[in-house]
């Protein structure tokens, strides 16, 4: 829901490291994006592909990894992949323990980016 | 037609926000002001929770409000006429409030001369998950005619807060909410929230959330 924030704040760095780097037209972008986030690829895409109208990264492609949501059990400290439809519900592996913290899902990254 | 060549930029996307939000959290802990983000689903009892909050505490803490609704300026003005400091934020149908908003609201109020600040958040359970606001504490209502499955279907929300209060509960004999499998759903997911049922409406509970508030804001104030 939130993609249009996200998404300046992807072109602002973006063009930042372009500058940097004389880059004359970025080609694609790879981000690493947690599980947990609500944001839709589609959505990222297309407002990106308006925000960007007449800078070095109009026209790039936006390559999304999605990063799995990792949690730990509270009890025997065992982690594990959950999905986010399943986390009020889970159930350790290892112990049977149904108390988790979460360790990882909820990635806003930019990796690198292919350029010309 | 140039070669394709490969940039490293290894940043987080929401950096500069959490840059922001670190920063109102360090300013606010100088003058020893305590930084709350209300959030929940559209209607279930942010601004009564936050009136109720007022009546109980109005004599012994000094209160103050930022209104974060959509496009509108009757819930300030119904803070505002508690006699309690409050700014209405022009969030313009954004579905959150960011920590750089945050400051914007600090700035309109006497921030240095309140205890506790009240962020009312934008009605939604997803988009505020997300953003950190610059809060000490993060504290959300579910109210019970949302149903007992919310934590299911939002879990973000559920996992990154202190306190959830579950407001409404003089509707629990109307309904099928499963007051228990709330319980552990949520504690599966956040073992360390604190979960307080109240009603806006009868008062029922609602001591248990003000005293709850109140030994927090003196953990605050003594902590460096």
């Amino acid at each position: 829901m939130h993609e249009l924030p996200v998404t300046e704040s992807i072109l602002k760095i973006v063009l930042k490291h372009a500058e940097k780097n004389n880059v004359r037209q970025v080609v694609a972008i790879h981000l690493q994006i947690g599980k947990l986030s609500d944001l839709e690829d589609e959505w990222i895409q297309r407002y990106f592909d308006y925000l960007s109208k007449d800078t070095a990264a109009q026209g790039a492609k936006l390559k999304i990894e999605r990063m799995p949501i990792m949690v730990q059990c509270t009890d025997c400290s065992t982690s594990y992949e959950a999905e986010a439809t399943n986390l009020g519900e889970l159930i350790c592996p290892a112990c049977g323990g149904k108390n988790i913290t979460l360790v990882s899902g909820r990635e806003y990254y930019i990796k690198e980016m292919e350029v010309q | 037609m140039d070669e394709v060549r490969l940039i490293e930029v290894k940043e987080e996307i929401l950096a500069d926000n959490v840059k922001v939000a670190a920063e109102v959290r360090e300013q606010l802990r100088n003058t020893k002001t305590m930084l709350l983000n209300l959030m929940s689903s559209p209607g279930s009892g942010k601004t009564s929770l936050i009136l109720q909050t007022i009546a109980k505490l109005k004599g012994e803490l000094r209160l103050g409000v930022i209104e974060a609704d959509i496009e509108s300026k009757v819930d300030a003005e119904k803070v505002a006429a508690q006699g309690i400091s409050a700014v209405q934020l022009r969030t313009g149908g954004f579905c959150h409030v960011d920590a750089t908003m945050v400051t914007q609201g600090i700035k309109a109020l006497p921030a240095k001369d309140l205890d506790i600040i009240i962020i009312e958040n934008v009605g939604n359970l997803v988009c505020p998950a997300e953003f950190d606001t610059g809060a000490h504490k993060n504290v959300m209502i579910l109210s019970v005619p949302e149903g007992d499955d919310k934590p299911l279907k939002y879990p973000l929300m559920f996992s990154i807060c202190d306190v959830l209060l579950v407001n409404k509960i003089d509707y629990l004999s109307l309904s099928n909410f499963d007051i228990s499998a709330l319980r552990k759903r949520v504690l599966a997911l956040n073992p360390d929230i604190n979960i307080i049922e109240v009603s806006c409406v009868t008062g029922a509970g609602i001591e248990g959330w003000t005293n709850w508030l109140k030994g927090e804001f003196d953990i605050f104030k003594q902590s460096k």
